[in-house]
């Protein structure tokens, strides 16, 4: 009897990402890590706007059951030139909805590089590591990297008094950055 | 040993960086590298300037001409790929210089304490003296280069 040869190679892990652009750079994120995608004028109407000086990459909350989410402008928190956002993910098991100018591709990376240890300032939070598609090197976002708690904190302190208006009944605020 | 004994010799790569010339530890070096496309992204850290791509790894660039001679490299004809010894293994790091480097066998003499961070010892070659960087004081991201400067260049042992 002849026995079936033992595997030997292991399955390449791979990740599905979605390449979105923001201020007309490239980022990965983890498709597990966003729950929805909307465009920007769907939730118009459900965000408040908050003015806390010490965040501007956060300007509007949305009411989402008895909490708020913050919407985080990508371009902002990554320090480059704001533009005109179109769509907003809402990330999955997370009080961040990231508002960015678009996607680019979904795609699948099988490897993830770790940020090299040269960089070592925000951008350690920012992204998981670095992949490459295409002969291109493009970071991958770590989703919990957008607002800390004490932000998160600070923030439920500032809209604390406010009633958050549902999409039904509020003003259109101004989306963009 | 104090500062002012003498290392045994050792084997140093001479860098070039506009009109200067500095040396690594050869032990530090992994390769000399024709310029190749510089992938930039956002970040924090000023001192670098991109990263690219060798042999599938990511590298970040960091022009340490700047903090060496006041003025960034006007050409960048190679990268020197240097290696640094981290907590979680080694880290590589693409330094532009300006011309071909040459390996050499040198004495070294140790920095003292009046030298500037950057300098872990002093070399003399062809007439001329040279300071061997303290790649951990030069680039960003390294363990306190304070520690750094106590192991000789050869085997810089810093964990953090």
């Amino acid at each position: 009897m002849r026995l079936a040869a033992e595997q030997k190679s292991h399955p390449v892990r791979t990740e599905q990402i979605i390449l979105f652009r923001a201020s007309n750079q490239i980022f990965a994120i983890s498709s597990a890590s966003v729950q929805e995608v909307r465009s920007v004028d769907s939730l118009a109407g459900a965000a408040v706007e908050v003015n806390e000086g010490s965040l501007a990459k956060v300007r509007h909350a949305i009411q989402r059951g008895d909490r708020n989410l913050y919407v985080v402008n990508a371009p902002l928190h990554f320090g480059l030139r704001p533009t005109p956002a179109a769509l907003i993910f809402l990330l999955r098991k997370s009080r961040v909805a990231l508002l960015v100018d678009g996607i680019e591709k979904m795609t699948t990376m099988s490897r993830l590089q770790a940020l090299p240890g040269a960089f070592c300032h925000e951008e350690r939070a920012w992204y998981r590591g670095v992949t490459v598609l295409d002969q291109n090197v493009i970071p991958v976002v770590n989703p919990s990297g957008f607002l800390t708690s004490e932000e998160l904190a600070l923030l439920d302190a500032v809209t604390s008094h406010k009633n958050l208006a549902r999409a039904s009944d509020a003003t259109q605020p101004e989306l963009t950055a | 040993m104090t500062w002012t004994d003498q290392l045994d010799t050792c084997s140093c790569v001479l860098l070039r960086l506009g009109e200067r010339r500095f040396a690594l530890a050869a032990d530090q070096v992994a390769e000399l590298a024709a310029p190749s496309r510089v992938f930039r992204f956002a970040h924090r850290t000023p001192e670098i300037d991109g990263v690219i791509l060798r042999r599938g790894r990511v590298v970040p660039v960091c022009d340490i001409a700047e903090q060496l001679t006041g003025r960034k490299l006007a050409q960048r004809r190679f990268y020197l790929i240097a290696t640094r010894h981290q907590q979680d293994g080694r880290d590589w790091v693409a330094l532009p210089v300006s011309g071909e480097c040459e390996l050499i066998q040198a004495d070294l003499t140790p920095a003292g304490p009046s030298d500037s961070p950057h300098v872990s010892a002093w070399l003399s070659h062809q007439g001329e003296v040279i300071e061997v960087l303290n790649l951990y004081a030069v680039t960003p991201g390294s363990p306190d280069p304070g520690d750094a400067r106590l192991a000789p260049p050869a085997l810089p042992e810093v964990h953090v």
